[in-house]
């Protein structure tokens, strides 16, 4: 799952992700600042596009903790991301009631756009994509979400699909 | 409190779990554990082998519980009655959960140091099917070093999270972990790391299979070859009481103490265990006591005459000097 | 045409931001708690209400409240479930993006009632846009007075956090949830103790879902004997459902309970029928961990009564011919949807979801995920059927945590009602692959119940 040359790319947190650590740590009682691992693996990844082991050192240095319980939050949850992905990672969910309305199509639609397998970064790295469990979003299916913001993209078709790619490629994101 | 299991009254402190007041009895009824392991706080509750019905809660509320409980992590009640070996709920459930502990397990005993001593080979005999109903491929991970004296062969491995609970536990530091999810969760350093501290080779006393082997045993020897004789050492750093395992003259692996139940009696450090591999290192006590119901007393180390030895007193004597003989260090 | 309580201003304009909320009456249940109530009324308002738990067990939320342990020097602290991720509900999405005062109104009225101080919100990850929406209404409603130090004056203070999840089912259950707020792996833990005695940080703690919290807001305003007044029996007050799957109109619906399934289904006030003039073949009635139905055993109990939107009706009959009210995440299947393909469907998700802690469902549900892909893409065997059934009883109850259960029971309610469907994909593989089974007798009416001389 991780590659050796992900594994030594180091970062650099910024004043402004260091200030938003110390503000969310806040939230909890004198002791429990681990409470806030599972929101600044957010901010990280938000900054970097996905969570990388140097970060996640500096993170457990910073919550005072040892790096291996970071590690093994930041497997356990799906969203974080623990090898670079493309700019845009399209999230597309495909439980129950989304594979009954779709959902499997929508997939393969963008599979053959973006010319990609899932989990794979577009040759441009402004792409990947992969398929999600149930986003809760079951009345309005198929559906996407595109992170950082975790947009949310409703009653998909292929048309609408092709819209937002090629959005994306101009740069455009709601 | 009192409380009956199978049938079998006892008298225990309160907040002694149900599988604790069983060993107070001691015997078949006792359910086995997995993952349980008394000197680890925490521990238990995950393996689910030791699932018993309670059928009576307690004497105030007689109300019997809904499901079967995990009897590792379930506290008795004043006039509890328990049923393990006597209800076929239980053995049915038993059953059941060591066939799902078994459909990624590799089956490789002939090739694993553990087995003979191995909990899961044990369980699989008394409680599993001959057969296996799983057509789908296995459940496979790489081996990898964690440390250079201790191997980790994760495939082997039933989550039982032991090893992290010692690691927290028992050493200062934890770089290894439970990392993914599901049936993809492992054991791993996640980036490439050595598990190196005073108290890290107790892991593989912990282990309940073959997942956490010592590498400077590795492949030496089967077990029920060897010969595990009790001794001592002044340690600085641990209580120094440790189990030898001969294999002739040598000393070709050192252990914790085990109880019946698998349990360690007190962790030891690693000098102890893979530094101090000489008879002069130690002041022998005794040949250890091993069931016979374990392979590893198939090797006759210990004084057990047959009963037609018994009646005749030359032959008891012979057999005694036989015993001095094959024993002798 | 049932009350709304919790839905009643959700068109009006800017309902979204505190003044427009505050203008339509928001925030009363506040003002009427903390300055005419002491906390242990309004715990026997909530008991009066009969309000149960809207995450999907149904427990009375008022006996829960009455459960938390109130040990002297010790925090006590309410964590609201908005880690919604069964699939088929979408009720607290909808709750939290279009109504987030609502919520907070009651988390502020259950916090003063539990007597914690710090109280948190934990939304699943995914929900960033909510989460946002969230955090600005508790930074107006702290503006306002509402929260913080003194709230209205009352000497009583309240700090409000939304705690975004990571992305794992799992987090729903309670025990789990905490684990994850506590910044751990979201492993269930090993009842007891229950979080009542000891939740968060070690601490007696509440955990409810969000709109359990939300309906708090009508039982304080209007007394717990009039939201009991609505509903039936011990189902009172309404419910929130989440219509998906192939209905005409998909959505968020607010009924009252005890409304008849067929009205809910066919009526255009909910949902309008099924969508492009189809028939209806299936409903899982409460989100996918329930039993699914075939339509006739839906509509109607086995004893040809009509079926009803309530905790006790839709259980009519047990898992035999029975399902459950759950969280309210009703999805039905019209003719062309294929059973077996959606069961794989589900149980690829609960084994995807699985934490992997206990043995029965780490290994379990990955084991009923391979046999019903083989099953679904035409390689079955007759004796598939019969395995997956002993393997979803391996699991249920055997586990840690209901997940075992959860991924149990689809698919052996699947088997029960649907076994012929999975028969024609074993004895038509390579049929199945290209079509489906279609309607066959799913609709047909029940067999009247004979009678006993």
């Amino acid at each position: 799952m991780l590659r050796v040359e992900d594994a030594q790319v180091s970062v650099e947190f910024s004043p402004e992700l260091l200030n938003k650590m110390a503000d969310t740590v806040t939230r909890y009682p004198e002791g429990k600042q681990k409470s806030a691992l599972l929101p600044i693996l957010h901010y990280v990844q938000a900054e970097f596009g996905w969570v990388s082991p140097n970060a996640m050192d500096q993170v457990a240095a910073f919550l005072k903790i040892q790096p291996i319980e970071v590690y093994e939050v930041a497997t356990f949850y799906t969203m974080y991301l623990l090898r670079p992905s493309g700019k845009y990672v399209l999230e597309v969910c495909r439980t129950g009631p989304c594979g009954v309305v779709g959902a499997d199509k929508i997939m393969d639609h963008i599979e053959k756009t973006l010319g990609v397998p899932e989990g794979t970064v577009t040759p441009d790295g402004l792409f990947s994509w992969r398929g999600v469990e149930c986003l809760a979003a079951c009345g309005f299916g198929p559906v996407l979400q595109i992170g950082p913001e975790y947009t949310f993209y409703e009653n998909l078709t292929e048309a609408s699909v092709d819209k937002l790619i090629g959005d994306l490629r101009k740069g455009i994101k709601e | 409190m009192k409380v009956t299991i199978d049938g079998i009254p006892v008298e225990v402190e309160p907040g002694t779990s149900i599988l604790n007041a069983a060993r107070q009895i001691g015997g078949d009824i006792v359910p086995p554990a997995m993952c349980y392991y008394s000197k680890l706080e925490g521990s238990g509750g995950k393996c689910r082998t030791c699932l018993v019905k309670v059928t009576k809660g307690s004497e105030k509320d007689p109300r019997p519980m809904p499901k079967l409980v995990a009897s590792c992590r379930t506290g008795v009640m004043d006039g509890m009655e328990v049923q393990n070996i006597t209800s076929p709920e239980v053995i049915e459930a038993r059953k059941g959960i060591v066939e799902m502990l078994l459909i990624n397990h590799p089956l490789d005993c002939p090739v694993c140091d553990q087995a003979g001593e191995c909990h899961l080979q044990d369980l699989g005999f008394e409680h599993g099917a001959a057969k296996t109903r799983y057509e789908f491929d296995r459940r496979t991970f790489e081996r990898i070093d964690i440390g250079d004296k201790i191997q980790l062969h994760m495939t082997r491995c039933i989550l039982c999270y032991r090893c992290v609970f010692t690691a927290d536990q028992i050493t200062n530091t934890r770089l290894h972990g439970i990392l993914n999810r599901g049936d993809h969760s492992e054991i791993s350093t996640y980036i490439s790391k050595a598990v190196d501290n005073d108290f890290s080779g107790n892991v593989i006393d912990v282990c309940p299979v073959g997942a956490l082997t010592d590498k400077t045993f590795r492949f030496k020897n089967r077990v029920w070859f060897t010969k595990p004789v009790q001794a001592h050492r002044d340690c600085d750093k641990c209580c120094g009481k440790t189990t030898l395992w001969y294999k002739g003259e040598d000393v070709i692996r050192v252990t914790g103490r085990k109880d019946v139940y698998g349990e360690v009696e007190e962790f030891i450090c690693n000098t102890c265990r893979f530094d101090k591999k000489k008879t002069a290192d130690w002041v022998i006590e005794g040949p250890s006591k091993v069931s016979h119901k374990s392979v590893i007393s198939s090797n006759h180390y210990e004084f057990t005459p047959l009963p037609v030895v018994k009646t005749n007193p030359v032959l008891l004597e012979a057999n005694k000097e036989q015993f001095e003989r094959d024993t002798r260090l | 045409m049932g009350r709304k309580l919790l839905l009643e201003h959700i068109n009006v304009p800017g309902i979204n931001t505190f003044d427009v909320y505050r203008s339509k009456g928001g925030y009363a249940s506040v003002e009427k708690a903390l300055k005419t109530m002491s906390p242990e009324e309004i715990v026997e308002e909530v008991k009066k209400s009969g309000l149960r738990g809207r995450g999907g067990a149904g427990f009375p939320t008022g006996m829960k409240w009455s459960f938390l342990a109130k040990p002297e020097g010790v925090e006590r602290y309410l964590v609201c479930n908005a880690d919604e991720s069964e699939p088929g509900t979408f009720k607290d999405r909808y709750l939290m993006t279009y109504i987030p005062h609502l919520l907070i109104e009651g988390m502020i009225v259950a916090s003063f009632a539990l007597g914690a101080k710090t109280s948190y919100i934990y939304v699943r990850g995914e929900m960033m846009p909510q989460i946002r929406i969230l955090e600005r209404a508790i930074a107006e409603a702290k503006a306002k007075g509402f929260l913080g130090k003194n709230i209205l004056g009352s000497g009583y203070d309240l700090e409000l956090y939304v705690q975004p999840g990571g992305g794992a089912y799992i987090c729903g259950e309670e025990t789990a949830l905490l684990e994850s707020l506590e910044g751990k792996r979201g492993n269930p833990r090993i009842k007891p103790p229950f979080p009542a005695i000891a939740g968060l940080y070690g601490c007696p703690t509440v955990v409810n879902n969000v709109e359990s919290i939300a309906a708090v807001v009508p039982i304080i305003n209007e007394g717990g004997e009039e939201y009991s007044k609505l509903g039936i029996g011990r189902s009172t007050g309404t419910k929130l459902i989440s219509a998906g799957g192939n209905v005409k109109k998909p959505g968020v619906y607010e009924i009252d309970l005890g409304l008849p399934v067929e009205e809910f289904l066919y009526s255009d006030e909910y949902c309008g029928g099924i969508a492009n003039g189809k028939r209806l073949k299936a409903v899982v009635a409460g989100g996918s961990s329930v039993p699914i139905l075939p339509a006739n055993l839906f509509l109607k109990t086995i004893n040809n009564e009509p079926r009803l939107m309530s905790y006790e009706s839709l259980s009519d009959g047990g898992f035999v011919s029975g399902t459950m009210m759950g969280s309210g995440g009703f999805i039905a299947y019209d003719e062309d949807q294929c059973i077996v393909r959606n069961t794989w469907n589900f149980t690829r998700f609960y084994h995807h979801e699985s934490c992997g802690q206990c043995s029965p469902c780490r290994e379990g549900t990955g084991w009923m995920e391979k046999v019903l892909h083989r099953l679904e893409h035409g390689h079955g065997r007759m004796s598939d059927m019969d395995l997956l059934v002993d393997v979803s009883k391996k699991i249920e109850g055997n586990t840690i945590c209901p997940l075992g259960d959860a991924a149990a029971w689809p698919v052996a309610s699947a088997i029960r009602h649907f076994r012929d469907e999975f028969e024609w994909h074993v004895t038509h593989g390579a049929e199945a692959v290209t079509r489906n089974f279609g309607l066959a007798h799913y609709a047909d009416p029940l067999p009247k119940p004979e009678v006993l001389a």
